[in-house]
């Protein structure tokens, strides 16, 4: 018997194929998939370039380059902020890479603000200098400036536990249906609520412990400052999975195919990932961007965890994000649970 | 004068329709107490659809289920078991872990040493249920679906895909069950598995009842022939006064006049050593009805 036949090669690849053709549904969202998210990012970063800079402006007129000739320099992006406080904490947060402010519409009297932490920060700086015009005044940024990487753990842990939620129960689920396990379920007295119930648990339990131990693992070496309460910072994180959790038991309410299944998830988590602020700051996209992205528990779970670490916020003080996460939470698992099937048929 | 037994369970007109296809149409039959019933028919007859409304898994779009003489109630899947044709169990769990599992979802159950005694789970317990073997898992299965000591249990093709020896180890263990007092609902595609277990039988086609009763009495009814087989390659080649079915098996005669046939094949010269003379099979009957193979 040969090594490799490629008749049997060839019948296998014809074979799969046609499932994969034949199945229209999934068919139709791995075409789909790739255009919609072409569509998206292209209305998102559509323009000539991407900036390479953010640069905030704080001046009682639209910034325009008559102000001071820095604000003409292509490939950085100005945008207006409108308190000095919550601009500065921006510098300091590396949500933003230097902060201008003109006292007058004429330019006159300019100063910045820049986080010493900051690489792009210290460049933005070189180009604001060079720049010509009125020479700017450097300021010291109020409060502690942090490390990138302090601004960026909520988000590398947030996508983790993103993806852990959404696929752990959103995929399993419908493999579970496909196998017919969910049938064998069914004819017991288990109840939908209960099944249903039992996943979001078992994943919540799985993803609360290695988050922490994630957190706590690189805490040893990084020393991530926590200007809040550790329990505050559980407590929102448990919040925020269940929110994610729910999310994934809602793609799986109905479907039957593991190919569509990954498609769905896929679909949500990709722009969640992106536009969640996880790895850079949506300060200054544009307004329908910022909407979009609030749209998402994502967003509101790591801005939450931001503050309860870099500002010191308490959960008194996060009511907004905590009711958007248990929005999130009771409207995804109502229609889980309405939609939810034990078969495909 | 004794008021007739209630039947454990009643299919009265029951109707399942789907967008474009009638599946079951206005099936009735009930099935007494402590019997091995056996729903028979080919592919697409829609005795699944049926058991799965006999189940409580689909909802009928017609008719009436009952069970000991009242409609299907909240605890009813807590007396029946079911043993599903296609079915995965927990995986990464083993066959132990699958059966406490399932215990724990009933109110009330057998104890588990009982189950495992009782279904010979023993020399595979503590293994992964992805590394079982066809029969072990429909062991385990057919463990599962005794777990809380159910009533009425449902075995939908219990045996499909084993071989012979684990299809007569299976038979054993129904068998067991059976004089245990049990009522059994089970679907099969093998003839011969029907007539060794069932005591009654219905047999479905394109949605409707076609016949129904005793394996025997279902012969009686419409069989008055016998059945001599011999090898085709003995008939091949010359013309007969009776009719010959050529099968896998080989030829088959069926007739009333066994004396006159076979002194027309002696009268032919045909060796009739291989001559073998039986009574007519469910196969039979089921051809007979349906004008199909039930596998086909």
């Amino acid at each position: 018997m040969a090594i490799f036949s490629f008749q049997r090669f060839r019948a296998a690849t014809i074979a799969r194929s046609l499932e994969f053709l034949r199945d229209r549904s999934a068919l139709a969202w791995n075409l789909m998939f790739p255009v919609l998210m072409v569509l998206g990012f292209a209305a998102i970063f559509s323009g000539p370039g991407q900036p390479v800079f953010k640069v905030a402006v704080i001046a009682p007129a639209e910034p325009s380059p008559a102000m001071h000739p820095f604000l003409a320099t292509p490939h950085i992006q100005f945008y207006r902020e409108d308190t000095l406080e919550a601009a500065t904490r921006k510098v300091a947060r590396h949500r933003i890479d230097l902060l201008l402010e003109f006292a007058d519409a004429t330019g006159a009297r300019p100063r910045y603000w820049v986080n010493p932490e900051s690489a792009k920060g210290m460049l933005a700086e070189r180009l604001l200098l060079a720049a010509g015009g009125p020479a700017p005044e450097k300021q010291q940024a109020t409060g502690k400036a942090i490390r990138y990487v302090d601004w960026a753990l909520p988000g590398i842990l947030g996508v983790n536990l993103m993806f852990s939620c959404l696929w752990g129960v959103g995929y399993v689920i419908v493999r579970y249906r496909k196998s017919g396990h969910l049938k064998r379920l069914n004819a017991t007295p288990l109840r939908a609520l209960e099944f249903v119930s039992a996943q979001i648990v078992s994943r919540l339990a799985l993803v609360m412990t290695t988050t922490t131990l994630m957190f706590v693992g690189c805490d040893l070496f990084m020393h991530f400052p926590m200007e809040g309460s550790y329990l505050d910072l559980f407590v929102l994180t448990l919040f925020g999975a269940l929110s994610l959790t729910s999310m994934g038991l809602l793609v799986a309410a109905r479907v039957g195919s593991e190919e569509i299944s990954g498609g769905l998830l896929n679909f949500i988590s990709t722009p969640m990932m992106i536009l969640s602020g996880a790895f850079f700051s949506l300060d200054g996209s544009p307004r329908w961007v910022q909407a979009t992205a609030d749209v998402f528990p994502l967003t509101h779970l790591l801005s939450a965890a931001r503050s309860i670490m870099l500002d010191g916020a308490s959960l008194l003080d996060l009511g907004g994000p905590l009711l958007m996460l248990l929005g999130t939470t009771a409207a995804c698992m109502a229609f889980g649970s309405l939609l939810f099937k034990w078969t495909s048929d | 004068m004794p008021a007739p037994a209630v039947p454990l369970i009643e299919a009265r007109n029951l109707v399942k329709h789907y967008p474009k296809v009638k599946a079951v149409d206005g099936v009735s039959f009930e099935v007494a107490e402590g019997i091995c019933f056996g729903l028979l028919g080919p592919n697409g007859a829609g005795k699944s659809t049926t058991i799965e409304m006999l189940e409580g898994i689909s909802q009928p779009t017609g008719g009436q289920i009952l069970f000991r003489g009242a409609p299907l109630s909240g605890d009813y899947r807590e007396r029946i078991g079911i043993q599903f044709q296609d079915t995965a169990l927990q995986d990464f769990l083993t066959v132990r872990e699958n059966l406490r599992f399932f215990a724990a979802l009933y109110p009330r159950c057998r104890p588990i040493d009982e189950i495992i005694e009782r279904c010979h789970l023993g020399e595979f317990l503590d293994r992964d249920t992805r590394k079982l073997s066809g029969g072990q898992r429909q062991r385990a299965l057919l463990g599962i679906a005794l777990i809380n000591d159910p009533e009425l249990l449902f075995l939908d093709e219990p045996t499909t895909g084993l071989d012979p020896q684990a299809r007569r180890n299976f038979w054993e263990l129904i068998g067991d069950i059976k004089r245990e007092g049990k009522t059994l609902l089970l679907t099969t595609h093998y003839m011969e598995e029907a007539y060794a277990l069932c005591d009654e039988i219905a047999i479905m086609d394109h949605g409707h009842l076609i016949a129904r009763g005793t394996p025997d009495a279902l012969l009686a009814q419409h069989f008055d022939e016998k059945v001599l087989e011999l090898p085709a390659r003995l008939l091949e080649g010359r013309s007969w006064t009776f009719p010959v079915h050529v099968g896998e098996s080989g030829a088959e005669i069926h007739t009333r006049e066994v004396n006159s046939v076979l002194a027309e094949l002696i009268g032919a010269g045909v060796d009739l050593t291989e001559l073998h003379q039986r009574p007519p099979s469910l196969e039979d009957l089921f051809l007979e009805l349906t004008g199909t193979d039930l596998r086909g």
